[in-house]
């Protein structure tokens, strides 16, 4: 077997999440807590974006709502492990982060039923009135959420009897679940489910013909991506230890999904990239002071009006011309040969 | 009762607002199927235009006014479809409803870093004042935007369905390859219902900055309620824009006052959802084949 078959065998997007990861889980070493805040914040807002990924650039459906799911998780999370926790240290976090999950899976499914009988963008709009009754939700029921004093004292986990308190092995934890989030998403859409989503985006016609159930894999592929938001909310919680209604409006939904076509819709990797630009840039704008929303945004519609494909675009294009390129110079070499 | 009347009066006026801008969204969405998430904001910038020539160009209000009526039809009527919309409408709906999202946060922080993050007194161009009628007490203000923004609506239903280019305008926006084929300039038509949206989101920024200040952050009411109308409305009418808008203004108004201040700006949205459910193209709207 030729080098070059072999290597095609792996998967290029699996193999950078793996390289990734170890370079993740020495590289900070050396870095402050607050280098790992930014890193670790990175990777909970790529969970995030992950999922609204799978939704609308796989399934091609607009959600407005990511983060009122990643809010949901959030509170939910805060809920269960303050305070000691409901279900004791060990298991509080474990149980706040399965039923982050399967809640916001279930308000997918609740919301995408109904507004996908109709007409599948009408999601769009569906979404938007319920982020806005979460942050109405969150913001006006101080009873349970706090109001906008917010939910503060929110406990790192703890693991096999260890607390995670250190900084440095909070981040570790985060890679892990992150590492472990994008493997279930890569093969996800490696397998039949992932290639109906694919089917629905590009054809639906086409892969209702096939066989494929329109309404319950769009459904499907939605309610997934918004669970996304919640693994992710059960993440950011103990990250900030302090949660307000603020980063879960309307406007915070927006951005993840700037974030999402800005990395790149539809391609595994984007959302990484997306979230880097979104969550770690504005840190390293910080220097500008009050300015770098202006900036961030001033970047993203050069970047849109260069690459409406985002930066994997960018990317994308690049390798296409240099294919391009190789050809012609193979072409062009034959071309000799066969003329001597 | 009185105070019944009252909340329906001072609705309509506020949604006599939104309806023009309910209005553009709908018109520049039929020509060229850009949703303009930037909607809200094309309302709060103008205002704050006109207070930025008065404070950094020292200019009397009147020409402060035509000054920045000028620059925002130019930039955001012009110059928005000929940089923005154009190069990127032949990449799918979705790029470009992203990039006027990132334009709207542009605009807002512009207005913020470049003026104010304060609210700001904006003249009001007709006197303080009230008049009693049936009982209710109405501010002279809302008798006035209410019927300026209907004129100008009236003006511009006349304008579509009885002038030639009007008519123009509309043969574009149903079916461009036709219209291309009869001899209509399309591209021009589109930028002329561009040039209209921007003229409708400076009216309607002359009008409500009076009432509820100039600032930056305005436009989120407002991008909302004008989305929600047209939605409610029927997406393909400008009349169903107009009667979302009004629907919506007095929706908000009266939950403002008998439902709760904390969950008002739920209600509409409640409106919205029950409208996509029941009559998904709007209460005006015709159905539409078309999958977009």
């Amino acid at each position: 077997m030729s080098r070059a078959s072999i290597f095609s065998r792996i998967d290029a997007n699996l193999a950078t999440i793996l390289i990734g990861a170890a370079i993740l889980w020495f590289a900070p070493a050396g870095l402050k807590s607050y280098g790992l805040y930014v890193i670790s914040f990175w990777l909970v807002m790529s969970i995030a974006a992950m999922g609204l990924n799978l939704t609308l650039g796989y399934a091609g459906l607009k959600s407005l709502a990511q983060a009122a799911f990643l809010g949901i998780g959030a509170y939910a999370t805060a809920l269960i492990t303050a305070k000691g926790g409901i279900a004791g240290a060990t298991w509080s976090w474990p149980l706040a982060f399965v039923v982050s999950g399967t809640l916001t899976f279930l308000a997918g499914v609740v919301l995408g039923f109904p507004a996908l009988r109709v007409k599948f963008h009408y999601l769009a709009f569906v979404t938007l009135a319920f982020a806005t009754l979460m942050f109405l939700i969150f913001r006006n029921e101080q009873w349970l959420t706090g109001g906008v004093y917010g939910f503060s004292n929110i406990p790192r986990p703890t693991l096999f009897g260890a607390k995670l308190n250190n900084d440095l092995a909070f981040f570790r934890f985060v890679l892990i679940v992150s590492v472990l989030l994008s493997l279930a998403m890569w093969w996800m859409l490696r397998s039949p489910w992932g290639r109906a989503f694919q089917a629905l985006r590009e054809n639906p016609l086409r892969a209702a013909s096939l066989g494929v159930n329109l309404r319950n894999y769009t459904l499907l592929a939605f309610a997934i991506g918004s669970a996304y938001g919640g693994l992710a909310g059960a993440l950011y919680a103990p990250l900030v230890e302090f949660i307000d209604p603020a980063p879960f409006a309307v406007s915070a939904s927006f951005v993840l999904l700037l974030t999402v076509v800005v990395g790149g819709q539809g391609y595994f990797l984007g959302p990484f990239l997306g979230a880097a630009f979104s969550y770690v840039l504005p840190e390293v704008l910080r220097f500008t002071g009050g300015l770098y929303l202006l900036v961030y945004a001033a970047m993203v519609l050069i970047l849109l009006l260069i690459s409406p494909q985002g930066i994997i675009g960018i990317v994308e294009k690049f390798r296409e011309r240099r294919r391009q390129k190789d050809a012609q110079d193979q072409r062009d070499a034959s071309k000799a040969m066969l003329g001597a | 009762m009185d105070q019944f009347i009252q909340l329906i009066l001072a609705g309509l006026a506020t949604g006599a607002i939104y309806a023009l801008a309910a209005i553009g969204f709908t018109l520049v969405w039929q020509t060229s199927q850009t949703i303009n998430f930037a909607q809200g904001e094309f309302v709060m910038l103008p205002a704050i235009l006109v207070l930025m020539a008065v404070k950094f160009l020292n200019a009397p209000l009147p020409v402060a006014v035509l000054l920045a009526t000028g620059m925002f039809l130019l930039i955001f009527g012009l110059g928005f479809k000929t940089y923005l919309v154009d190069p990127m409408a032949k990449h799918g709906v979705l790029p470009l409803a992203i990039a006027t999202m990132a334009l709207s946060i542009l605009m807002k922080e512009g207005a913020k870093d470049g003026f104010s993050a304060e609210a700001q007194q904006f003249p009001s161009l007709v006197p303080e004042g009230v008049v009693r009628l049936f009982g209710a007490t109405l501010s002279l203000r809302d008798i006035a935007i209410f019927l300026v923004a209907v004129v100008a609506i009236l003006a511009l239903q006349f304008f579509v369905t009885r002038t030639r280019t009007g008519r123009m305008m509309q043969a574009t926006a149903q079916n461009p390859t036709v219209a291309k084929i009869l001899g209509i300039p399309t591209e021009r038509m589109i930028l002329l219902t561009f040039a209209i949206n921007a003229g409708l989101a400076v009216l309607a920024s002359f009008l409500i900055s009076p009432v509820y200040l100039a600032k930056f952050s305005n436009g989120e009411v407002i991008g909302t309620a004008a989305f929600i109308a047209a939605i409610v409305g029927g997406f393909n009418q400008v009349r169903g824009a107009l009667v979302g808008g009004f629907i919506v203004g007095l929706v908000d108004n009266l939950a403002a006052a008998y439902v709760s201040s904390a969950y008002r700006a739920a209600v509409p949205l409640a409106l919205l959802v029950l409208v996509i459910l029941f009559k998904p193209e709007g209460l005006l709207g015709s159905k539409e084949e078309r999958t977009v």
